[in-house]
């Protein structure tokens, strides 16, 4: 890429002998640097930031192959705004967010509470709850729908019928099929989540145990005014990570019930792709993606600011 | 960026000195939360319990895949812990059905993509954190930018792009470069790299430089041999991200032939007669690559997460 001898040089001149630096020797030594940049920039413009603003340009045009495509304003996000189905895909998107995200968290530090320690049989078990972790989602979401097979044989059913519960549709009834693919994103994300908050849990000063033993405190005590208050910042990472996530949820969604039954777990990106792919909607797919882009960008800055805000007080 | 990176170094200070305090000290009722204590009591009880069962929760899906992918009888309706007719019956439908075929796709776009992935997250950290520079921060903002523009949010005109490159008419669709460039950014490990070798000592890379050593050779023998640790972080997470794409080889494929196995797995569901067998079949042959890697790189993966790091 470069000649060794100019970097030679450059740093001989540069850094030790003192001596001033000819323009042209400071001008490599700039342009280094942006040699070694030039693969991942090229690839980001091409890969990220051509699509990101042909997405927004999209979404002021009515894309018609071969026909040219018509600047129509707002009329787009109007679309997207103004679709029932859509605003049911918004609301369930929130709705998987806020239960998949707490609930992930609360099960994540219940099982870190549980296996703390750093004997063989809790590493051990720990490798293998964490195995969901690494398992791609299309895998989860497969064997799920296969043991939430809605029949009285299915395996989740006979396990259910073990405890004298009549035998239920799960992912196929639509009362109740979002709540399964919550659950499902809770035993996929919960493990993640306990592995940060054992990190957590192991930072925790040991004397302020010794101490608040000393004052006849008990584990319920511990756990509310020491560990939690500790953990804090745990959560938050944890929290807000999983929060911005799940709001483009798609592989599970789409794998598990495919938006359905009747549309019930239908998701803000499983209703963009079928309006892109399967309708050829192209400008109003992209008003709907631009929409998540910001939505996520607020979220995201909004975070930021407010963690940094918190770290400088 | 900056405060980011002090958190995430302090975390990982704690978390050590954690371990190390745990390491010294025999398991007693200071070490844990919840006090926990060893030995035949009451509360280890509940506690070896507790555990079983979330060891049953989270495990038996995967013994329900290994059990089923052997079983020549297993269908939706009767998946069992243990298969009823032991057979090789499922992986010789599976062959039929061209599974190891979407396996090979999997292969090479994992093995492309990773490497391109790691020598880009190698050569821009380099830039970025040996390096001064006028513009550096616009290049890290760019980069941070590329990690809110997942797949899933520029999915609709990617796919554009994937068939017709920046305008030049290069289509990539139906070619594991579809793929394979459109994951070779990812902001995490640039980041996660530029972190660690900011921590390196300058006082070995300044030696080296009086030797009269150059960049390339300065980055490939002095700054990459120190960076083994990262390293590791990098290409587990690595695996797991590109492993684990959906939406991308969906919409970069031009017939189902150019799907990954995971994405393969609900072709195989739409096959009339396939049972779940084949399917867990598929979703076995998936998972193996991931347990391997997973077991080989542990220490990795949570070194990684406990570093703040995140999955997509």
């Amino acid at each position: 890429m470069t000649a060794p001898s100019t970097i030679d040089i450059v740093t001989a001149g540069g850094r030790r002998g003192g001596r001033r630096i000819p323009a042209s020797v400071s001008f490599r030594r700039q342009l280094i640097p942006w040699l070694f940049l030039v693969p991942g920039l090229v690839l980001a413009i091409v890969f990220k930031f051509v699509p990101m603003f042909d997405g927004i340009r999209m979404s002021f045009l009515k894309v018609q192959p071969f026909l040219g495509d018509e600047f129509v304003g707002w009329d787009n996000y109007a679309t997207v705004l103004g679709d029932k189905r859509f605003i049911e895909s918004i609301g369930n998107t929130v709705t998987i967010a806020v239960f998949q995200t707490v609930g992930a968290v609360v099960v994540a530090f219940l099982l870190a509470l549980l296996m703390e320690g750093s004997a063989r049989w809790l590493r051990w078990t720990r490798t293998a709850v964490f195995l969901p972790v690494v398992t791609a989602l299309a895998i989860i979401g497969e064997v799920w729908r296969i043991l939430l097979f809605p029949s009285e044989a299915g395996f989740a059913n006979r396990v259910i019928g073990f405890f004298g519960i009549p035998p239920q549709d799960f992912l196929s009834d639509p009362n109740q099929a979002i709540w399964w693919v919550v659950v499902v994103g809770i035993w996929t994300a919960a493990p993640y989540n306990m592995i940060i908050l054992l990190a957590g849990l192991v930072g925790i000063d040991r004397t302020l145990y010794e101490a608040s033993a000393m004052d006849g405190v008990s584990t319920w005590q511990r756990l509310r005014h020491i560990v939690i208050p500790s953990m804090r910042s745990s959560f938050a990472v944890v929290l807000t990570l999983a929060a911005i996530r799940a709001l483009r949820v798609f592989t599970e969604v789409y794998v598990l019930t495919g938006g359905g039954p009747a549309g019930s777990t239908e998701v803000w990106m499983t209703r963009t792709f079928s309006l892109g792919f399967d309708q050829y909607k192209l400008g109003v797919a992209s008003a709907a993606s631009v929409i998540l882009l910001v939505v996520t960008l607020v979220l995201t800055i909004g975070v930021q600011w407010i963690t940094r805000r918190k770290g400088n007080n | 960026m900056s405060t980011t990176t002090e958190s995430l170094s302090t975390k990982r200070l704690t978390t050590r000195q954690g371990r190390r305090r745990n390491a010294k000290v025999v398991e007693g009722r200071f070490d844990s939360a919840m006090g926990w204590t060893p030995g035949f009591n009451a509360t280890n009880i509940v506690r070896v319990i507790l555990v079983i069962l979330a060891l049953l929760i989270f495990a038996v899906p995967f013994l329900i895949i290994l059990s089923s992918a052997f079983d020549g009888a297993a269908s939706s309706m009767a998946v069992k812990l243990w298969p009823s007719e032991p057979s090789l019956e499922n992986l010789r439908e599976a062959e039929r059905l061209g599974v190891f075929g979407y396996l090979l796709n999997s292969f090479v776009i994992v093995g492309g993509g990773l490497l391109l992935q790691i020598v880009i997250a190698v050569l821009s950290s380099y830039a970025l954190a040996r390096h001064r520079f006028r513009g550096l921060g616009i290049v890290m903002a760019l980069f941070l930018l590329t990690m809110m523009l997942p797949e899933e949010i520029i999915a609709i005109p990617l796919a554009q792009t994937i068939g017709d490159v920046a305008g030049t008419g290069l289509n990539l669709r139906g070619t594991p470069f579809g793929v394979i460039l459109p994951v070779a950014v990812w902001g995490f490990s640039i980041f996660v790299m530029t972190e660690f070798m900011r921590d390196l000592p300058p006082e070995i890379e300044e030696a080296a430089r009086l030797d009269g050593l150059g960049e390339l050779r300065m980055l490939w023998s002095i700054i990459l041999p120190m960076c083994k640790p990262v390293l590791g972080v990098v290409t587990i997470f690595g695996f797991m991200m590109i492993w684990d794409q959906y939406l991308l080889p969906l919409i970069a494929a031009n017939s189902p032939d150019d799907y990954t196995l995971t994405v393969a797995l609900r072709v195989l569901r739409a096959v009339p007669g396939s049972g779940s067998g084949v399917i867990l079949f598929g979703a076995l042959l998936a998972l193996i690559p991931s347990l391997i890697i997973y077991l080989l790189m542990q220490k990795s993966l949570i070194r990684g997460i406990a570093a703040g790091a995140t999955k997509g």
